[in-house]
């Protein structure tokens, strides 16, 4: 993962918007989901001590939609292993998407989990590359 | 909300007239106070779902509207499968059958007054809330599919509660037309854990007392007096009602295309009723709401047991259940005929008038109770529905305080450790897992629930019953 990626987050009424920037969309994708993580917690009380994998392949060159689908098989992989993630390596390999999730179980005292998310939504939903050249991948969670 | 846009119909009501793509114009309920302060984003949005096919009537929106996903939250439509008409996941939402309950206790609020820390501690210690909290209750793939397909009745005959509480549950606690094996095997992984949580967010159980009455003899019927202390309880469908609305939203984005459906927004994604992929999702959706029937039902269990060991005097029957986030079959009248249509409610809630066949015997003279939950520390209501919101609203109306800031701004403006010191200065003892979910969910950070159902009740959407204000609150 390289030094300039960044996320941050963004207003909607009800919800609340993430966003990842990179030199590449794999590290803006990455940024996102790091984004995700900052809306349950702090990344940075997370451990990144266990790995876990998630691959997604789409029919379609929908990147917008590939972005959809991975933070979701993100939300749905934290909601069964009862997992946080802080580091993710993602790598984007035609409509195949391949991510390293890294984290540890939630711990209720050690990470005040403050909400759930439900899913990604195609709300604000963005992948582009913008003049600067960098990548921004961004949409609304529902939480 | 630019109020040049509309075109006063009344006080309580605006209109956009259909033009473009819209197939059906937008009404707002709402007085004018409460329309400007509405995001623009929730006119938009309620253009867009006019121009989905089959629309019947209008887009209502309900006077708690704020900007959604796709549909605005407080947002109603229905379909016709007759005229092509269509159903949409982001129509219902992730928390499928979200809704509220509120039980009696049989107590006064000074036999909870001088226990109310140990009310609080024993309630959250006992009801799994917030993050990373696991359900007691483990379902094998057999149990998992008779709850799907029997909803509060399941948990009934599993011994989480009373016959007679499913009397007082909407679909009289089982959601017909439910087909479990359209609920994928990641949807019921998700809900492994989670049955009897109350999840997180703007999720909660509270302990509240009558503060006000406005119709005393309504307030009769539902068994209720002043200082009188409830219990009601707000959570849905949880994981499992989360991961089919996000499988749908996906497959329904190919379904309207190959059906021909232009999207003005890919949330608003849909099915034709009359497709293979409408009534898969029907068929889900609906086990999803007896999923969420099933969750109110087990943690109503655990309340009462909570209370029996603290107050062995107490009787906790259920007033009422209402889901606000889901799609029915209904029927009303358009045009003086009476069509069997696909209701939509979004953040919205059922509100059948005096008489309607559908309702209990014991509510059909009052009308069907609408419970308005508020935001942490405000009011609460019961209404009941008018008589007039047939034809004003196809039986709908508001369902809490809707938001007025974002999340991200409430938790930047308060600390949740002020806020729960504050709460319970004025009395209200606030438990949660999370500092900065109590902050995210401040009640500033929503509308005057109190304006909310005022025009509510002006509009003749519902009409106001009782009020209630919180003692306890267990937030997830």
């Amino acid at each position: 993962m390289s030094k300039q990626g960044r996320w941050e987050h963004f207003e909607h009424m009800a919800d609340i918007g993430v966003r990842g920037i990179g030199e590449t969309p794999e590290e803006a994708f990455a940024q996102t989901a790091l984004a995700m993580t900052a809306v349950i917690c702090d990344p940075a009380l997370i451990n990144p001590q266990e790995k876990v994998t998630v691959e997604i392949a789409r029919e379609d060159d929908d990147l917008d939609g590939l972005l959809v689908d991975f933070l979701n098989a993100v939300i749905y992989e934290m909601a069964v292993r009862q997992m946080l993630f802080s580091r993710f390596q993602v790598s984007i390999d035609d409509h195949r998407l391949k991510a390293e999730c890294w984290g540890e179980p939630v711990d209720r005292e050690k990470h005040q989990p403050a909400v759930e998310v439900k899913g990604a939504t195609y709300t604000e939903l963005k992948v582009a590359r913008t003049e600067e050249g960098q990548w921004v991948a961004q949409c609304v969670l529902d939480v | 909300m630019d109020i040049s846009q509309l075109e006063p119909v009344n006080e309580c009501l605006w209109r956009i007239s259909p033009t473009g793509k819209m197939r059906a114009p937008v009404l707002i309920f709402a007085d004018r106070e409460l329309v400007q302060a509405m995001d623009d984003k929730v006119a938009e949005q309620a253009a867009n779902v006019t121009t989905l096919p089959g629309i019947v009537g209008a887009c209502y929106v309900m006077p708690d509207a704020h900007w959604g996903y796709g549909f605005p939250i407080g947002g109603v439509a229905a379909f016709d499968p007759d005229r092509g008409g269509v159903i949409s996941a982001g129509g219902v939402g992730f928390d499928i059958s979200c809704g509220v309950r509120t039980l009696g206790t049989g107590l006064k609020r000074d036999a909870i007054e001088p226990v109310k820390q140990t009310l609080a501690e024993a309630l959250f210690s006992t009801i799994p809330a917030g993050v990373g909290s696991r359900g007691q209750i483990s379902l094998s793939e057999p149990e998992m599919d008779a709850m799907l397909a029997g909803g509060a009745k399941w948990a009934v005959e599993q011994g989480y509660g009373r016959p007679e509480d499913l009397e007082r549950i909407e679909e009289k606690g089982v959601m017909a037309g439910a087909v479990p094996s359209e609920v994928s095997a990641k949807a019921r992984k998700r809900q492994r854990r989670e049955m009897g949580t109350l999840g997180s967010g703007n999720h909660y159980l509270e302990v509240q007392v009558i503060s006000d009455i406005y119709s005393p003899e309504k307030a009769r019927v539902l068994g209720l007096d002043l200082d009188d202390v409830v219990v009601t309880i707000h959570c849905g469908s949880r994981g499992l009602g989360h991961q089919i609305g996000t499988e749908y939203l996906k497959k329904m984005q190919k379904a309207a295309q190959e059906a021909g459906i232009e999207l003005p927004d890919r949330e608003l994604a849909c099915a034709p009723l009359n497709s293979a992929v409408g009534q898969s999702y029907l068929g889900a959706m609906r086990a999803a709401i007896n999923c969420a029937l099933a969750n109110r039902q087990i943690i109503t269990h655990l309340v009462r047991k909570v209370f029996a060991d603290l107050f062995p005097e107490a009787n906790l029957a259920l007033i009422y259940d209402v889901s606000h986030n889901t799609c029915k079959l209904e029927s009303h009248g358009f045009d003086g005929k009476e069509r069997q249509v696909y209701v939509h409610r979004k953040g919205a809630t059922r509100a059948f008038g005096p008489g309607h066949p559908a309702l209990p015997e014991v509510f059909r003279e009052i009308g069907q109770p609408v419970i308005i939950g508020g935001s942490m520390g405000t009011a609460s209501y019961i209404l009941t529905g008018a008589p007039e919101s047939e034809k004003l609203s196809l039986s709908s109306a508001c369902h809490g305080a809707g938001r007025r800031m974002s999340r991200r701004q409430a938790s930047k403006t308060w600390q949740g450790k002020t806020l729960i010191s504050e709460l319970e200065h004025q009395g209200v003892i606030v438990r949660s897992p999370s500092f900065r979910g109590v902050a995210e969910e401040a009640p500033e950070a929503y509308k005057d629930v109190d304006a909310v159902v005022r025009v509510a009740d002006k509009a003749g959407l519902a009409s106001l019953v009782v009020k209630m204000r919180p003692l306890v609150c267990i937030k997830g």
